[in-house]
């Protein structure tokens, strides 16, 4: 990610020359669009969001980019949020794992018209409620929902205010789980951690201490090739049962997660946009290349160099054809 | 390292409103009605008392941040105030950074370490010097030297813009009455708005990188450089500006000559104050896409390995040492009083120029130059691991069992009193109490950031987080004093204390946030230990300085009197360092909620927790904003309550480094 700062100073310098006399005003897009560095057939830039299952996607999708396609890859370190707003300021051309996320698509792909659906990476996102193992197999029928008041007591924290304690993770996951615990009727308090990390870190507390714990979870994730955790049921998913967020009394539905691009990529980024398009593949795959960066210690480049050398099966029809 | 400074210039040289000249004989009486008021509020408390409950999820205040952000989204193409005002604003900034990210890759890595090492030596004495080359060189054995150099860049530009634009702004709020009152607040906002909360708006004003991050990291850094700059400034001595206005000079000459070569190492503090508050950007400013040590440090995080964390982290604690010893020596040879031969100086710069320049040009021409050797790698990644592992797996029961009693004793029951208080039962009170600390103008500045937090729509969630501060602070004084008095009366002690002191004021607190969840769980009790971490050092500086400062005749009376030394700490070192003590709660309480979005990572909920989804989340944009200015109302709250104390130790805030 070495940048070529000499050039870039230049093109700074001149934008704002050419802005100055023309007297037109800078626009918000002035002096970001890099020149493509030799040889290349250009730069596409992937916003890397900030968990483990997304890197593992972008890791495969840049490597192929690169060495099979011959174009540049720009990497940011992006919230998700964020990384959309870049979809409007040209500085983002794809996300390659979104969550749902329908208000972003109603601001930037209805309304905004800057970026367009791509269609699903072929992982699927499950939602819902994990105990440890240890827990499910020293109480059997604590993965009911149905169950869990019986158990109330022995999620009891600090924090839960006498109750049994639900821990949510992220503000920025997709939650229903307050209006659940009072629809449900549940004895529990919702927690919310904060952060992945936090979540990660207590469940891991919890497998290590044999200490209860209940919490908001989810998959493809890659603690699951290291640990066990059990998911508790709740009551079955049916179509529209989570239509009202404050009525919802059933279990997550599983998520198809997909890509988004903006509008100018998919209209002018041609074998890259198609390769972006045709990107598909499983939790398995995902979770294996998320395991060799985090258990394993690779970085990202090692981890997907390894898994396209192993997987070209998989990969091969996603190259366009006649490139 | 100095402590932050909060608020200087405008009452430093003006005498105190409330006959300050016997505050003794007012001392008691001041107790007894502030014992009083007390009584008063809590038998009111307990007619008044409320059910508590939940903040709603819409107010006026969040819906006016919302479409605030709506409007900024459609016009950024349109409006003038972008397209001549921000967009350059951005496009000059991109071209600062860029030409500092050019200068220090130019010089390679072995230029880079030289130069440092000169500039440390002509500004700071050969020790420092080799401090820094040192300190330097193990960016490289850590494996991290493009990531430093690219934290490097970024905080020499922001600090760069800081000293630029704060410089000037000190001087006209120290010479011009007016600007000072109308900057302060505008400063406590800067300084007390967590970073988070306008984060992603920075993003739509400045697009994604490393504009915004300099930006945002400039709006944190000024405050102090602002400061400290009007307090050297109106520190200055009167007869020489007489002296210099009998000479004839006009107001310019007499700034330019006078006044600010005089207020030059006051300045420079400034600026170290600067350079602190820059690093301590570092990590947030890796989630707008800022290259840098922050990116290692969100991306270990991700993937639980504290190990690769510290090693980032450490990079920061060496960066900020080194830069710090370099700006305080040039602040100590700043001082005018010093007389070093000017040839000797002369001859001692351009014999380090000469070196830098020699091995500058042979680390270009050379091939080891070109990249930092490979084989000189040292990482603390896997022992601390190692470490980490061990404690989580052992200490847990331990830490558990604090966590629940300090929990249930202290926490709960301050937190149930102030959520179930009325809004208007409680800013009363605080205008009482502080006008019996403070004054009637603090006092009602109070009682207006109280009500401004119950206009906000946040009243319970910011008494969860006051609950939370003010039981850090508590801890943070506790642990402080005691240290800082320790150090006070053993030199070696504290000489040992400072660098650890210097870590934990400068080490990311994300980096031990995941061993703080391992042992504490995700709860409000790990914000606070993070806050107190965080918030100690300053008190011990302050503390420590405070009894120090006691004049020696006193202390040698009391001894020769027959003191033991625990009646003389009791009777005379820490009655005569009130001032100091007070000053010193008041920088805590500033620390502290500084560290309160952190705590909204690792559980704390509240404020925080709004903070942190306001910025993740589109639709909490509004709810985020509001509570981060529910932030500073708590901190201006605060302040206001504490500030009669500061204003008695303002020149504690200076010695404090």
């Amino acid at each position: 990610m070495r940048r070529a700062t000499t050039g870039r100073l230049t093109a700074v310098a001149a934008v704002l020359s050419l802005a100055l006399a023309g007297c037109g005003g800078a626009k918000s897009d002035a002096g970001t669009d890099k020149a493509a560095a030799g040889g290349s057939k250009g730069t596409v830039k992937i916003a890397i969001n900030p968990w483990v299952g997304y890197e593992a996607n972008a890791a495969v999708v840049a490597y192929l980019l690169e060495k099979e396609l011959g174009y540049t890859v720009d990497k940011k370190n992006l919230k998700e949020e964020i990384s959309w707003q870049g979809f409007e300021t040209g500085e983002v051309d794809v996300v390659l794992e979104n969550w749902g996320h329908d208000d972003l698509k109603k601001t930037y792909i209805q309304e905004k018209k800057v970026a367009v659906e791509v269609g699903p990476t072929g992982n699927k996102g499950v939602i819902g409620w994990y105990v440890p193992q240890w827990m499910a197999e020293q109480y059997p029928d604590i993965t009911d929902g149905k169950n869990l008041n019986k158990y109330a007591n022995l999620f009891k924290t600090s924090e839960s205010g006498g109750k049994g304690q639900l821990l949510d993770g992220d503000p920025s996951f997709v939650t229903n789980d307050a209006a659940l615990v009072q629809n449900l009727r549940l004895n529990y308090k919702v927690v919310y951690s904060g952060s992945e990390a936090a979540l990660i870190k207590a469940a891991q507390q919890a497998t290590a201490q044999k200490k209860p714990l209940l919490f908001y979870f989810y998959e493809p994730q890659w603690l699951f090739a290291k640990e066990k955790y059990a998911r508790v049921k709740l009551p079955a998913y049916t179509a529209g049962c989570d239509a009202d967020p404050k009525k919802v009394a059933c279990d997550y539905p599983d998520y198809t997660l997909d890509k988004i691009a903006s509008k100018k990529f998919a209209d002018t980024g041609g074998a890259a946009y198609q390769l972006v398009k045709n990107f598909q593949w499983t939790n398995e795959d995902q979770n294996l290349v998320s395991d060799y960066i985090t258990n394993q210690g690779m970085t990202a480049e090692k981890a997907a160099e390894k898994w396209v050398k192993e997987h070209e099966a998989t990969w091969k029809p996603w190259i366009p054809a006649g490139s | 390292m100095t402590t932050v400074v909060t608020d200087a210039p405008a009452a430093a040289g003006t005498a105190e409103p409330d006959g300050g000249g016997r505050p003794r004989r007012a001392l008691p009486r001041r107790a007894v009605l502030t014992a009083g008021v007390l009584v008063v509020v809590l038998a009111g408390y307990a007619v008044v008392r409320t059910a508590g409950g939940v903040d709603g999820d819409d107010a006026a205040a969040f819906r006016f941040f919302d479409d605030l952000r709506d409007w900024v989204d459609a016009n950024r193409d349109t409006s003038p105030l972008f397209l001549y005002g921000f967009n350059y604003l951005r496009l000059g900034v991109s071209l600062l950074v860029g030409a500092v990210h050019g200068a220090l890759y130019g010089l390679g890595w072995a230029g880079l370490v030289a130069v440092t090492a000169a500039v440390a030596a002509v500004l700071a004495g050969w020790r420092v010097a080799l401090l820094a080359a040192a300190g330097f060189l193990s960016f490289g054995v850590l494996g991290l030297w493009q990531e430093s150099v690219d934290t490097l860049v970024l905080t020499l530009s922001a600090v760069l813009l800081a000293a630029l634009i704060g410089v000037p702004l000190g001087v006209l709020a120290a010479r011009v009455a007016p600007v000072g009152a109308l900057l302060r607040p505008v400063l406590d906002v800067m300084q007390i708005l967590p970073t988070f909360a306008y984060l992603a708006p920075m993003t739509l004003l400045f697009l994604i990188g490393e504009p915004a991050a300099t930006i945002a990291t400039v709006i944190y850094a000024l405050p102090p450089v602002v400061r400290i700059t009007a307090l050297g400034i109106s520190e200055v001595s009167r007869t020489a500006v007489e002296a210099s206005t009998a000479l004839g000079s006009t107001r310019w000459q007499t700034l330019v000559r006078v006044r600010l070569p005089l207020a030059r190492p006051t300045i420079v503090l400034g600026v170290n104050q600067a350079i602190m508050m820059a690093l301590s950007m570092v990590v947030v400013a890796a989630l707008i896409d800022a290259p840098g040590l922050g990116q290692n440090i969100v991306q270990a995080l991700e993937r639980v390995n504290v190990g690769a964390a510290f090693d980032a982290g450490l990079a920061i604690v060496v960066m900020a040492v080194v830069l710090d010893r370099i700006t305080t020596g040039a602040a100590r040879r700043a001082a005018p009083t010093r007389h070093d031969s000017p040839r000797r100086r002369l001859i001692a710069g351009l014999a380090a120029a000469a070196v830098a320049a020699t091995v500058t040009v042979l680390g270009r021409l050379l091939p080891w130059g070109a990249e930092f050797p490979q084989s000189w790698r040292f990482s603390f990644a896997a022992p601390v691991n190692t470490a980490t592992a061990w404690v989580e797996l052992h200490l847990y029961d331990a830490t558990e069992a604090v966590k629940n009693v300090v929990t249930a004793a202290l926490l709960d029951p301050v937190q149930t009193v102030l959520t179930t208080t009325p809004w208007w039962w409680f800013a009363a009170a605080v205008v009482a109490v502080g006008a019996l600390t403070s004054g009637w103008r603090p006092a009602v500045v109070a009682g207006l950031a109280a009500s401004g937090v119950a206009g906000l729509g946040l009243w319970q969630n910011a008494m969860q987080t006051l609950a939370s501060v003010l039981v850090a602070t508590v801890a943070t004084m506790v642990v402080g004093v005691l240290l800082g008095v320790y150090c006070a009366r053993h030199d070696r002690f504290a000489a040992a204390l400072r660098p650890l002191l210097d870590a934990a004021q400068t080490m990311p607190s994300f980096v031990y946030l995941l061993p703080a969840v391992a042992l504490f769980g995700a709860s409000r009790f790990t914000a606070i230990a993070a806050a107190v971490i965080y918030a100690v050092p300053p008190v011990v500086r302050l503390v420590e300085r405070g009894v120090r400062d006691v004049p020696a005749g006193a202390v040698e009376a009391a001894v020769s009197a027959g003191s033991t030394p625990a009646q003389l700490l009791w009777k005379v070192q820490l009655p005569m360092a009130r001032g100091g003590l007070l000053l010193a709660a008041n920088q805590g309480i500033v620390m502290v909620l500084a560290m309160v979005v952190v705590g909204g990572l690792v559980g704390a909920g509240a404020l925080g927790y709004d903070v942190v989804a306001g910025f993740a989340q589109r639709e909490d944009f509004g709810r985020g904003l509001a509570a981060g200015f529910a932030i500073v109302l708590l901190g201006v709250l605060m302040d206001r309550l504490t500030q009669g104390a500061g204003r008695r130790g303002t020149e504690l805030r200076r010695a404090a480094g």
